[in-house]
């Protein structure tokens, strides 16, 4: 719907990808693993590959928890905003469809989070 | 479900008054205390009487006044220079 | 002899808002109200507006002085006998930090925005209102500022409160709240603020808070606030009535209001989280759960009036629902997400101490030992290994209300109940369902968001580095006013209070 106004109402969105620099961000969800309060904003280049992104910005983010360490790379499930997604390993982030703003969540079989409580 | 009605008055010395006249005016309304507040709520319908007021506090006392003291309210309200009134339909 | 007869109030009040009002003779009405169609609000007459209050501008005069002269008598006294060593404990006062940064801010916001309103409406009545609200929310504003003076002296965290309210990455879930009621309309307005927000949801804020402070030994607050609380009466009064006006006056209202209550109702219930945390968290001494005051409050208040305003078609907001559902859960994800966030504050957190747990285990029976409790001991375990736990990076943030998407869904308290939309060939991320429908409502107004963590990201916060975004761009003093509770300066103070007391005004200060 529009919105109401007293006027003509046109609007410019805040975030643009062209506002980030050369950059783009990434909203990364480590499934039950709710340590973290919510999912991580990342800024990355778009060039990047995933696994250099993994190794630069996920990683770092999960390594507080204690099951961080233990995390195979190969073995982690994607999803890509909402759909299952198969990442290639050389491929740039904006090649394969990991476009700005783009979610991606990563559940990582046999670790669920700790207490039972998905934490 | 029941519909209360409530008002809340600041736990001062006006509000003992104001709950006496309240408790007498309207025998059925429930009295909580809580630190610092005095909840008082009622099915459907909770008045203060100006006249009753008068006698608790021995003196004039304008419904207006209850302004000072008042915390908070549930209900249609309805005032005029006798009563305050709250009220669901 | 014969005096003329004293007016009564019905009269009095007539003549203020009828009879000193006139019809232009020159101007067309709708060039003077020019924002008060709109909307599609229709008015039909404005004579069946009501004040139930009936105030008058002399009586209101008379009372707000009244309530001025009792409150600054007490923040005098508290200031005069070192009020402040007498509150509970310390931690109480972060508190007050995120009351002073979060919500006295809203209360001038309130101010401009009644000022704004009260010259759109065409009847005089509605005016009258309104100026009075305008005056009230400024006095709200000055007297909690005045309060808290005080505890500015002897405590961090509260040095800067506007500029923190306009800048820290938190502080944007009030104040877009209120921004985004203010750049409404008139009539949206009021259903925003009067209704939805004084009506139906600030109870929570101020009456079992306020409760709250005055538990916990806080004189002056619970003085400004019940003060303030006084005048909400009448705000209340004004938000009911405008609801039952706009219903009244024309069928076609009906769904544009309810689209309005749907709407506000979810936006306030998303702002008062931060409330949920205060109380159930932030107050040593606690007087009722959050739980327990959306019950008294929400379920039981919210059920009495959505059950009154159902004979004009009006249902309860669209999402009470899943609001009443979180009610087990929202203040625990808070109190969680502001420990791990807790270097980006100007207020301390903590680990609930033994038998705070067991009060939340309590009145959290399903949710607190199963999903909560483990968090907290794990962080306090680490906490003592001298690793206290801080999430060093940021989190998404919902499009429309800008609290990290943190919630979780009614089915499955484990899971975050995010969702997602493409609008414009941008895509948009949201808390929860309800968020999602308020921005395909109106997309266009919710792309401008200046979200805090892509302000950050854009460099337009103070610099690329999360400290520089902290001293330079939010004024929070690391160190002092940032970190965990435990090893502050703040907590150091407290017991050098306790320990040494009474104290002599000069040495405290120190």
């Amino acid at each position: 719907m529009a919105v109401k106004a007293i006027s003509d109402y046109t609007a410019v969105p805040n975030d643009l990808v062209e506002n980030f620099n050369g950059m783009q961000l990434l909203y990364v969800h480590w499934v039950n693993h709710n340590m973290f309060c919510a999912p991580f904003t990342l800024l990355v280049s778009p060039d990047a590959t995933l696994p250099e992104v993994f190794g630069s910005h996920i990683q770092p983010a999960t390594a507080p928890h204690p099951e961080s360490a233990k995390i195979d790379y190969e073995k982690i499930k994607w999803e890509l905003n909402g759909e299952p997604f198969t990442p290639s390993q050389t491929e740039t982030l904006v090649s394969q469809g990991i476009d700005h703003k783009s979610m991606l969540r990563m559940t990582t079989p046999g670790l669920n989070g700790l207490y039972n409580a998905s934490f | 479900m029941s519909q209360n009605v409530f008002i809340a008055f600041q736990d001062n010395e006006n509000a003992r008054y104001l709950v006496e006249a309240i408790s007498e005016d309207n025998p059925d309304a429930e009295i909580q205390y809580h630190p610092a507040m005095i909840r008082i709520q009622a099915e459907k319908r909770l008045v203060i009487t100006r006249e009753t007021m008068e006698e608790k506090i021995n003196r004039e006392w304008d419904v207006q006044e209850m302004l000072l003291d008042v915390i908070s309210i549930g209900g249609n309200v309805d005032e005029d220079d006798d009563h305050f009134t709250l009220s669901w339909n | 002899m014969t005096a003329a007869k004293k007016l009564n109030l019905k009269q009095k009040y007539q003549y203020l808002t009828r009879n000193m009002d006139w019809e232009p003779s020159y101007q067309k009405k709708s060039d003077i109200f020019p924002q008060e169609d709109f909307e599609g609000i229709k008015i039909v007459d404005w004579d069946g507006w009501e004040d139930p209050f009936r105030l008058t501008m002399d009586s209101y005069w008379k009372y707000q002085a009244e309530k001025e002269k009792k409150l600054y008598a007490i923040f005098d006294a508290f200031a005069q006998n070192n009020g402040h060593q007498n509150i509970s404990d310390a931690r109480y006062v972060n508190s007050l930090k995120l009351f002073l940064t979060g919500v006295s801010p809203l209360e001038y916001a309130a101010f401009q925005g009644y000022s704004k309103v009260g010259r759109q409406f065409s009847g005089a009545g509605a005016r009258v209102a309104c100026q009075m609200q305008a005056i009230d929310e400024l006095r709200h504003s000055q007297t909690q500022q005045h309060a808290m003076s005080h505890y500015n002296k002897h405590f961090n965290g509260l040095h800067d409160a506007p500029l923190m309210h306009d800048r820290v990455w938190f502080l944007s879930v009030p104040k877009s709240f209120f921004d985004d009621a203010r750049s409404a309309g008139p009539f949206e307005f009021l259903t925003a603020i009067s209704f939805s927000f004084e009506y139906v949801l600030t109870n929570l804020l101020f009456v079992p808070f306020m409760s709250g402070a005055a538990y916990n030994g806080d004189m002056a607050t619970v003085t400004f606030g019940f003060s303030a609380q006084s005048d909400e009466a009448r705000h209340m009064t004004l938000g009911l009535e405008i609801i039952k006006f706009m219903l009244e006056q024309h069928e076609d209202n009906v769904p544009i209001v309810q689209k309005w209550i749907d709407k506000w109702f979810w936006r306030g219930f998303r702002l008062l989280s931060l409330v949920s945390m205060m109380m159930d968290y932030m107050l040593p001494n606690k007087v009722m759960s959050w739980q327990e005051a959306w019950e008294v409050y929400y379920e039981q208040s919210g059920g009495a009036l959505f059950k009154e305003l159902a004979r004009y078609g009006i249902k309860p907001p669209k999402y009470q629902d899943v609001a009443n559902a979180a009610k087990e859960h929202i203040s625990h994800q808070l109190w969680t997400t502001f420990y791990q966030y807790g270097h980006a504050t100007n207020f301390h957190t903590w680990i609930p101490k033994e038998e705070e747990m067991q009060w939340l285990a309590e009145k959290y029976p399903n949710t607190f030992d199963k999903y909560y409790r483990p968090r907290f001991e794990h962080w306090d375990a680490q906490h003592k290994k001298g690793e206290r736990f801080y999430n060093n990076t940021l989190p998404q943030l919902c499009q429309v209300c800008q609290v990290p998407v943190l919630f979780t869904k009614t089915e499955d308290p484990t899971s975050f109940s995010h969702c997602d939309t493409v609008h414009e060939g941008e895509r948009y991320h949201f808390c929860s369902e309800a968020c999602g429908e308020i921005f395909e409502d109106e997309p266009a107004k919710y792309v401008q968001a200046l979200l805090p963590v892509h302000q950050i990201y854009q460099g337009k916060s103070g610099g690329p580095e999360l400290p520089q975004v902290l001293t330079d761009y939010y004024h929070i003093n690391i160190g002092e006013d940032n970190f965990d509770y435990v090893g502050s300066p703040d907590e150091k103070r407290w017991n050098e209070i306790k320990g040494i007391k009474p104290l002599n005004k000069d040495t405290d200060a120190a």
